[in-house]
């Protein structure tokens, strides 16, 4: 994904002379081709996020388009005063694409682990946030990039995710993708956990119970149009995400659905990284499966609920860990 | 390096009717919020009135004409005398200072892009202006224009980690069009910056990180124009003037008087004492 996103902004560079690429201090071939081709659009300014971030909204107030990348943990973290005031506040064009969302670091710890990045994030007036699902979506994506207005942050998941995507159906930033209907259960998730979610989906096929897949691309903006009315269809609903449960995906939807007030209420589980730091190396995927981020422990966290709203026994049991 | 141009110190520098008149439009201000910096806003007042009177290229009436120079004032806290300038200068009505951190008006405690015509980027938050004064000056760099970009950092802001990021950036990329100045007035809010967190040596620091410098008495108006004249000092370098100046110049019991950084209850008769010291034309 952080492959076709670099080529994304090489073919952005090439149409728009104003889009210019911000590096940190990335590998030796970063984006070369555009350096050779364009050296005025490619930039290497060194381990300073926070010089860069506000650097690039100088750049962007004079009619720039700056794509920035480094590691998505450095990138939200260290320099984010500089996002909220130079490119919340000024609404400035700067493209934020960080590199490992997630736990995609997991060998490297938790200083590379980006687990919070949508959360502090969704508190920047005037942010976009995207994470795409794959590589394919990556593109769709990145073409709508140039026109938004505002500053944009690009979550980038591991390289080589399987395509899950579907070009068929419409994508535009800020509405979710219903990628699959179902009238028992709705699962709704971001990035890389669609798959996860699609392959509960089919593990909850095989046991009669029909789960609909809402896949949501924009963090911010956030379709709450979309998943209102996707909740309101079903008893149960599921949130999934590679990000910590606090303030992610899964708070967000809690915060439509409790705004719902529907009667009967709903039942509702997120699954997400709980409010810690991760405590071993290992892989990504061993990292997921430690926190429950799995499309089996999806598909039982969607029978449970369902259980309990069959019983229609109110529960004030806390699911969020 | 060179050496300070002016033989007078800034304490013995007399502040002429253009300065007096500016510190009165400062000092009016301040009553009119009943709050403000003032002890940094009168520090910079020279510095602001030779960018605007004799150095830089705008037209208040278009403030986003293309060609301008730009200015950032990156210690925002002192946006008292920016405001009087702009006033002065027509970016707005005089009758807008009257409005200081009222709801109804654009002036805040802290200068704000979008707001305030004349403003090119919302400061308050130190260690920011510097970096948008480098983005603005690589952006004309690679379109190849000819306009300058202006910076007064505050000397307490030097404490930021990001400034010295934004002086290798500025180094780098050659920007001989980007000039900084250093409001040196050696007082942060708790104490002096010997005291806090001391800059010496202050103007090795920045020939180091590879700026053409220049000491000035940042209250003589004069040396300021020669400085300012001679810029940029040496081809392919940024420049950094660090102006020695005194916070609160201009009134004998604001000078040096920390009480005076930052006032949140301005009396009617601390505002009438501060307009008399400054005197009349």
């Amino acid at each position: 994904m952080r492959q076709t996103s670099l080529n994304m902004v090489y073919e952005l560079a090439k149409r728009d002379p104003r889009v210019v690429f911000i590096g940190s201090d990335l590998g030796p071939d970063t984006l070369k081709q555009l350096k050779a081709e364009l050296p005025n659009q490619f930039l290497m300014e060194g381990v300073s996020e926070a010089n860069i971030v506000t650097m690039a909204a100088g750049l962007a107030l004079e009619g720039k388009i700056p794509y920035v990348n480094t590691i998505a943990s450095f990138l939200t973290r260290r320099c984010f005063e500089q996002i909220v005031l130079d490119l919340g506040l000024h609404k400035t064009k700067v493209r934020l694409i960080g590199s490992g969302g997630g736990l995609v670091y997991a060998p490297l710890g938790p200083t590379h682990q980006a687990t919070d990045d949508i959360a502090i994030l969704r508190a920047v007036p005037n942010m976009t946030i995207l994470a795409p699902a794959d590589a394919d979506e990556m593109r769709r994506l990145m073409l709508q990039t140039l026109e938004v207005d505002g500053p944009v942050y690009i979550r980038l998941g591991k390289g080589g995710d399987p395509i899950v995507s579907r070009a068929d159906l419409p994508c535009e930033i800020g509405r979710a993708i219903p990628i699959r209907e179902g009238r028992d259960a709705l699962i709704v998730t971001t990035g890389i956990c669609l798959q996860v979610a699609l392959e509960a989906a089919v593990e909850l096929e095989k046991q009669g119970v029909s789960a609909a897949v809402l896949h949501v691309h924009t963090l911010k903006p956030l379709d709450a149009a979309a998943i209102f009315e996707k909740a309101a269809q079903v008893p149960a609903i599921l949130t999934i995400e590679e990000h910590t449960l606090v303030g992610g995906l899964g708070s967000a939807v809690a915060e439509i659905l409790a705004e719902a007030n529907f009667n009967p209420a709903k039942r509702f589980k997120r699954i997400g990284i709980p409010d810690v730091f991760p405590d071993q190396y290992g892989s990504q995927a061993g990292l997921m499966k430690r926190y429950g981020i799995t499309a089996s422990a999806a598909a039982a966290a969607v029978l449970s609920a369902l259980k309990t709203a069959r019983q229609e026994t109110p529960t004030t049991t806390y699911c969020g860990s | 390096m060179t050496a300070t141009n002016s033989q007078a110190t800034p304490e013995a520098i007399a502040l002429d009717s253009r300065s007096r008149q500016l510190r009165r439009l400062i000092a009016r201000t301040l009553a009119a919020g009943g709050r403000g910096h003032l002890g940094a806003a009168f520090s910079i007042v020279e510095i602001l009135r030779v960018l605007y009177d004799d150095v830089m290229k705008y037209d208040a009436r278009n403030p986003r004409w293309p060609d301008r120079d730009r200015f950032i004032l990156s210690k925002g806290h002192g946006c008292l005398a920016l405001y009087a300038v702009l006033a002065d200068k027509g970016f707005f009505p005089e009758a807008e200072l009257w409005k200081f951190c009222a709801s109804n008006g654009i002036l805040g405690g802290h200068p704000e892009y979008g707001k305030v015509p004349g403003v090119e980027a919302s400061t308050g938050s130190l260690g920011h202006g510097f970096s948008f004064g480098v983005g603005f000056a690589l952006a004309a760099k690679l379109d190849g224009r000819g306009h300058r970009v202006f910076v007064v950092l505050g000397d307490g802001e030097c404490s930021e980690g990001a400034i010295w990021e934004a002086a290798l950036c500025a180094s780098k990329h050659k920007l001989d069009h980007l000039t900084l100045l250093i409001d040196y007035n050696k007082q942060q809010t708790y104490g002096t910056i010997a005291e806090v967190q001391g800059l010496e040596p202050l103007a090795a620091k920045w020939e180091a990180f590879g700026f053409s410098v220049r000491e000035v008495n940042g209250h003589d108006v004069d040396a300021l124009k020669r400085a300012l004249a001679a810029v940029p000092l040496a081809a392919r370098k940024p420049t950094a003037i660090i102006c020695h100046t005194i916070k609160g110049k201009g009134v004998s019991f604001t000078e040096g008087n920390l009480s005076w950084h930052h006032r949140t209850r301005v009396s009617a008769t601390e505002a009438a004492s501060l307009l008399a010291a400054i005197g009349t034309e």
